[in-house]
């Protein structure tokens, strides 16, 4: 019930906004709709958490023994959470601006998370498959109507990316499909034993489709160009919320499933995962462009999350799905700054700005503790996560360069406090520079969305224990089937 | 057998029609009437009402597989008069032949679909062929058109006689025109037999623009009046590959193993060079021209992987592909400018227009909630049933993301270039009709089995 509300709610509002006229009206129905996200998400985490409201198990294509099987688990729960929450802040932070045919916008907008919903919850391969396409569909739309200069073509590019990768997938499930005796149940897939050599070519066609949306180094050239074109509310939804949908397959729909070829393959997803890492830091140093920054600093962060996985280890994996969570709340308010500053001065740029701490204190402030959380300083939400995928990196027993892992990632850590630390003292404090002066006030809407992120960011940041119980569980049986078949 | 005989017959009262009735728009309605009146017969058939008992000494065989086929393609018919009827009264004077030559050309298509003997075979192919070159000709003062209609005839004629000296060898080799004969002789390796089957499958090839036979299609597509474009590439197409399916259910069967690596060959040439020219062309008509030899592609791994996942692909792919490409025909129609630039801005001019062809679009590209996604599904699920031949089927879906490339410049057109998007006048009949082939299209790609349960009842 719940887990079917999750995906219903959005995609009825959604469809709704077709229809109603008028950018009021579609404002304060995406905000509501997105309200009620949050508050039946919370009720599946308390007191309808049984296994009675959370899973959903219908008839859907009989002749090929796919299922409407949706349910939520611990990890599900974190992901549903976090996309609840993102989409209100993104609404919240996002009330003042204007687009044009307002209520496709929302309308868009809100079709994209019934589709992450349906990503996060699907226990069956098809309906995923079925939903990883949806998602991806209004967001083309999204950026390409509503986008920068250079949409259009930047866009598709991403749009191709994602659907190659995709494919490639779809001839996996296909093939696992046979192997599991006609299932496309998750259960079946977790218990069907294959031939190494079978694994070690699956692996790499459900991996790139992955790799492709986390991104992935050599896969990420699409990301940069698409986070700058893209109107900001649809960059959050792809920094925060998308993103993680390859993290989040990997580890429900790769590892488990193939263990074996994770094990073989391991090293060198990691070695990718470095050189991504070490590769996106160095640009974001020399980056001048506030949005492409914070985008590169996404691959960095994100390549940290792959390279925990697979060092198979439980701090490990608990970690990623902490900071998982984490990430998306924290990029959404590095999104949530970057979009008031460029509102507000009309620029991107770092290098003409300057001073602005002592034009608007309070938008300061906020954002440094959003930086702070970002490059993971103790007391903030990103520790935690961080520090647990390190202990697993460290502690991996599945790899031989488990030091050079962890030596590697520390040094993408000091460059992220580098350019983090950089971009705060170019844009806030030194000299201010013209344009400074000339700006208006920032917006109540955005000052709401920015504190609540602090405030989640503080709050998860000393007390991450009920994020960790949720996930314990869950970590647990993963890994003790991973090990079963090795 | 209900459908042969109606359809003939209907045929000949539209060609009557024409001498007696001066009015157009009441022979629109005949036609209109004709193809829902076709569509019934052919489903009391499917319940076992025959009204026709003709003894037809096993040469032709009437099972659930083809009279689901006929009824796709009758829906798609009525679907296609009720756009185009007008349409195809402005092509030229003769409304009541046009409309007469294409229900003969549906009973090509009910034989095709029913034949259990190559004479039959060869009998629905001429049939279906001979109004098709008239047609593709109809527009007279159209030099492009004539040109086309010539290479047509004289290409399909080359490729008929190649087929009947094949089912002459066939022949030869087995002693009989019945297809039931063929997969008992195929145990053994006679070369004639082998000889024939070879022509055979080069001609069945050409009438389904598979490559390297397809270099009529872009020419005569093109050049035939838009209209009729829309009629050739999608019903004529598809009851083809009903044929080819039929004929490689029984004749190839036994012995497909050793025909895999030619047809996988076929395949990945068909794909490829459909994709690959596709992306290049700036005129619509002619994107889907080169778009059709693509999807040919794929439905020809119906015959490569042969399995019951195939039947049902097929009919599946008949039916998403005829419906979406019979859409984007009749709104290509409506366009003042066939080019890639005259849809710019047809999302804010007409946002119903610019909505059905998005889903038409989505659905020949193969994404998930439209018909298409599942009628590939079901082509690469007969294809990696059998195991071999991975590389072939992960070539096919690299091409289909090549085909998302220029089907969705028509969307970017629609949606994210700004323009006027001008349109010819369109009814509310019209949009309605759309409206309800999307929906179709929509449904079937959330619940396939709505249509393929019919296949085994």
């Amino acid at each position: 019930m719940i887990a079917l509300l999750l995906i219903l709610i959005p995609l009825v509002a959604g469809l709704a906004l077709f229809i109603i006229k008028g950018e009021a009206a579609a404002k304060s129905l995406a905000l509501m709709a997105s309200f009620a996200v949050v508050v039946v998400s919370i009720l599946g985490l308390t007191t309808m958490n049984s296994p009675h409201y959370l899973q959903f198990d219908a008839s859907w294509l009989p002749m090929l023994f796919a299922r409407f099987h949706i349910g939520l688990d611990g990890m599900g729960q974190t992901l549903c959470l976090l996309t609840a929450i993102s989409f209100s802040l993104i609404f919240i932070a996002t009330w003042n601006n204007s687009y044009p045919q307002p209520s496709r916008f929302y309308a868009l907008m809100l079709l994209s998370q019934a589709g992450l919903m349906g990503v996060f919850l699907s226990m069956d391969a098809l309906l995923f498959y079925f939903f990883w396409e949806l998602a991806l569909i209004p967001v083309y739309f999204l950026s390409s109507i509503w986008g920068g200069e250079k949409r259009i073509a930047v866009t598709f590019k991403f749009f191709i990316y994602t659907f190659v990768g995709s494919l490639l997938m779809l001839v996996g499930i296909i093939y696992l499909y046979f192997q599991a005796h006609q299932s496309f149940d998750i259960h079946d897939w977790y218990s069907m034993k294959l031939a190494p050599e079978q694994e070690n070519w699956l692996f790499w066609l459900f991996f790139i489709a992955f790799a492709i949306k986390m991104p992935v180094w050599p896969f990420h050239t699409w990301q940069p160009d698409a986070y700058e074109q893209s109107p900001t509310a649809v960059t959050m939804v792809l920094s925060g919320i998308m993103v993680k949908m390859g993290v989040f397959a990997v580890i429900r729909w790769l590892a488990p499933v193939l263990p074996t070829a994770s094990y073989q393959w391991g090293d060198t997803v990691s070695m990718l995962c470095l050189i991504g890492m070490i590769y996106a830091s160095l640009i974001a140093i020399r980056q001048d462009d506030l949005k492409r920054l914070i985008a590169y600093s996404s691959i960095a962060h994100i390549g940290l999350m792959c390279l925990a996985i697979f060092s198979t280890s439980k701090s490990g994996m608990q970690g990623v799905m902490l900071q998982m969570f984490s990430h998306g709340i924290n990029i959404i308010g590095m999104w949530i700054v970057a979009d008031t500053i460029e509102q507000k001065y009309g620029t991107r740029k770092i290098s003409a700005l300057g001073g602005l701490a002592q034009k608007d204190p309070a938008l300061a402030i906020l954002l440094v503790i959003v930086a702070l959380a970002n490059i993971a300083l103790p007391l903030t939400n990103g520790f935690v996560g961080e520090f647990m995928m390190f202990n697993g990196i460290f502690s991996s027993t599945v790899t031989k360069y488990a030091l050079m892992d962890t030596v590697v990632a520390g040094i993408c850590i000091i460059l992220s406090a580098i350019y983090t630390l950089n971009m705060i003292r170019k844009v806030f404090y030194g000299n201010t520079s013209a344009l400074i002066t000339s700006g208006n006030n920032t917006s109540a809407a955005v000052k709401v969305s920015l504190s609540i992120i602090v405030a989640l960011i503080f709050i998860f940041g000393v007390y991450p224990k009920p994020m960790l119980q949720l996930t314990g569980e869950l970590v647990d049986t993963i890994l003790a089937h991973m090990k079963t078949t090795m | 057998m209900n459908a042969i005989i109606f359809s003939a017959t209907w045929g000949v009262l539209m060609m009557f029609s024409g001498i007696f009735i001066s009015k157009p728009a009441v022979i629109r309605n005949l036609a209109i009437t004709g193809a829902a009146l076709l569509l019934l017969v052919n489903v009391a058939d499917s319940g076992h009402t025959h009204f026709f008992h003709v003894d037809v000494k096993g040469m032709l065989v009437f099972d659930s597989f083809g009279l689901l086929f006929n009824s796709i393609a009758f829906t798609a018919v009525l679907v296609y008069f009720i756009l185009g009827a007008k349409d195809i009264e402005e092509v030229g004077v003769n409304v009541g032949e046009y409309f007469a030559l294409i229900f003969f050309v549906l009973c090509g298509v009910s034989i095709a679909s029913s034949f259990n003997s190559l004479l039959m075979l060869f009998l629905s192919i001429e049939i279906i062929s001979i109004p098709l070159y008239i047609l593709t000709g109809s527009d007279k003062r159209n030099l492009k058109g004539t040109e086309a209609s010539l290479k047509y005839f004289l290409m399909g004629a080359f490729s008929t006689g190649i087929m009947l000296m094949g089912i002459a060898l066939i022949y030869g080799a087995t002693g009989s025109f019945s297809l039931g004969n063929m997969s008992v002789q195929l145990e053994g390796f006679a070369p004639v037999m082998m000889a024939g089957l070879l022509l055979l499958l080069i001609a069945m090839s050409f009438k389904v623009s598979a490559a390297p036979f397809h270099f009529w299609t872009p020419d005569v597509y093109d050049g035939a009046p838009t209209i009729f474009t829309s009629f050739m590439a999608t019903i004529v197409k598809a009851a083809v590959f009903i044929a080819f399916v039929r004929l490689f259910d029984a004749a190839y069967g036994s012995s497909l193993v050793k025909w895999r690596l030619t047809i996988a060959f076929i395949v990945a040439a068909t794909l490829f060079v459909g994709n690959i020219t596709a992306v290049f062309q700036q005129s619509v008509k002619r994107m889907l021209a080169y778009s059709s030899i693509a999807q040919a592609g794929f439905m020809l791994f119906a015959l490569f992987g042969y399995s019951s996942y195939s039947k049902e692909g097929i009919i599946l792919y008949a039916a998403a592909y005829s419906l979406a490409t019979i859409g984007i025909f009749a709104i290509l129609i409506k366009m003042k400018d066939y080019t890639f630039d005259g849809y710019n801005g047809l999302g804010k001019s007409q946002p119903l227009l610019a909505a059905t062809n998005t889903v038409f679009l989505f659905s020949l590209a193969g994404i998930p909630l439209t018909a298409g996604f599942f009628a590939k599904y079901y082509m690469l699920v007969a294809a990696i049933n059998n195991g071999a031949y991975l590389w072939l089927v992960i070539f096919a879906v690299l091409c289909a993301a090549v085909s998302v490339y220029y089907y969705f410049r028509v969307i970017q057109a629609m949606y994210f270039k700004a323009g006027d998007g001008q349109v010819k006048e369109v009814s509310p009949v019209f949009k309605l009709v759309l409206a309800l082939v999307a929906a179709i299209v929509i449904l079937l790609g959330v619940y396939p089995q709505l249509l393929l349960v019919h296949l085994y009842f």
